[in-house]
């Protein structure tokens, strides 16, 4: 979906500010929502994709205006919700009221923890050939599909060059809306910056995106 | 410590908002608990293991191991995760761990312009501005300007890639090796790599600099 966190290339929010010994957690609620993220998660609730999409759908002052872990919080209820593993009554009394729905992998308990340090694994069978090898030209399509997509609109549209390819992957476009990992070749796609951004671009820049198969037409 | 942070990032939450906003996250995690969905005591232990075992001190051993040792730097740069499950010392890391390598004619910088996208197993938990709208952004268009934000130049004519993570590939920068550290151990070159220069937009520290 065209959203504002398909932040690449805007103007106007000024300089990037670190901050110097900056802590883990800025806040207890902060870390409680990272940890319900991921064990719901884990458990089945939802997939990564998923919960990116459910983000991106914040309305953009809510998305613009909320610190990072709030857009968790606030993405992680709306979820749960419509995927029937709480209600709003439930939300609003601060109590379970409902019988709990079944989750996937069971309840997140002290032994899954370690297996959700390491990453998931993404990479799947291949369905067919790669259409691309690297060296090729290609186009980024120019579509705006108003569900989850991975293809930043800034590139959309322009010319690069594939210059890695990482096997086939789980495709976050059919995931996210829980239509199947449909798996699709990913492949590193490199563009020169004055493509993007026209001749007052930075002459010495290339920008790369991942970019999975079905994102690319031959060039 | 809660406003000094929502002050810093121009949130406009005020102090009644984010205990409001507390109070929802306890309300969230007694239904969960009491639906029988998690474990608190398994919450306690991811925080606790984000807390302390995960950290850009791993990223920074594997960057002085590739430093010192050239049959693992070249295998890291042809398959990270495979060649960072070699080294017992590190915690394990999962699948598509790209290692891209700084060098006198190109210099590397990570974003996600989409979320968050960071190599965690490597660096840790990304710090705020990683994911705050002023990176993500300007990084792809202006990377130049972004790193003066970090006072950090690069030589006009070096080239300058920037590596969005939009896939579940994730992306760490293996920095050049300060000069004047030649005949260094493993241990004494790892305290000088910062987390900002495995993500590019930073060096790693130099020998009697101060830190």
């Amino acid at each position: 979906m065209n959203g504002v966190h398909d932040m690449g290339g805007m103007d106007g929010f000024g300089k990037v500010e670190a901050e110097p010994n900056e802590p883990t957690f800025h806040a207890d609620w902060e870390a409680r929502v990272l940890a319900m993220v991921r064990a719901m998660g884990a458990a089945g609730a939802f997939n990564i994709d998923t919960s990116r999409f459910y983000r991106e759908m914040l309305p953009p002052h809510v998305y613009l205006s909320s610190s990072y872990y709030k857009k968790w919080f606030l993405g992680l209820e709306e979820m749960l919700i419509e995927k029937g593993y709480l209600t709003k009554e439930e939300v609003a009394a601060g109590h379970a009221m409902q019988p709990a729905k079944a989750l996937k992998h069971g309840k997140f308990d002290l032994t899954q923890v370690e297996r959700i340090m390491v990453r998931g694994k993404f990479a799947r069978a291949a369905a067919a050939p790669a259409k691309f090898n690297v060296g090729d030209r290609v186009r980024a399509k120019n579509i705006h599909p108003t569900t989850h997509t991975r293809l930043p609109r800034y590139v959309r549209g322009h010319v690069g060059i594939v210059e890695l390819n990482h096997g086939c992957h789980v495709f976050p476009d059919s995931a996210a809306m829980e239509l199947g990992e449909n798996p699709q070749w990913l492949y590193t796609v490199v563009f020169e910056g004055r493509d993007l951004w026209g001749a007052d671009g930075d002459p010495t820049l290339k920008v790369s995106i991942d970019a999975f198969e079905p994102y690319l037409d031959p060039a | 410590m809660s406003q000094d942070h929502d002050h810093h990032h121009h949130h406009d939450h005020d102090h009644s908002e984010l205990s409001e906003t507390e109070l929802r996250v306890r309300a969230l995690e007694t239904i969960l608990t009491e639906k029988g969905y998690v474990e608190p005591a398994a919450l306690d232990a991811i925080i606790q293991a984000y807390e302390t075992k995960i950290g850009p001190h791993n990223g920074a051993r594997v960057v002085a191991k590739a430093w010192t040792d050239p049959a693992f730097k070249a295998a890291l740069l042809e398959d990270g995760s495979k060649a960072i499950g070699t080294l017992g010392h590190v915690s394990r890391v999962g699948d598509h761990l790209v290692v891209v390598e700084n060098t006198p004619q190109r210099h590397n910088m990570v974003v996600c312009t989409l979320c968050s996208c960071y190599p965690w197993e490597m660096l840790g938990l990304p710090p705020v501005w990683y994911k705050a709208s002023p990176y993500r952004s300007r990084a792809v268009k202006d990377p130049r300007g972004v790193l003066a934000d970090f006072d950090v130049s690069l030589p006009k004519d070096m080239e300058i890639r920037v590596w969005d993570s939009t896939a579940e590939t994730r992306f760490l920068v293996l920095p050049m090796r300060p000069p004047g550290t030649e005949g260094w151990s493993e241990e004494q070159l790892a305290e000088l790599v910062t987390r900002d220069s495995m993500i590019g937009t930073g060096f790693p520290k130099t020998p009697g600099a101060p830190s």
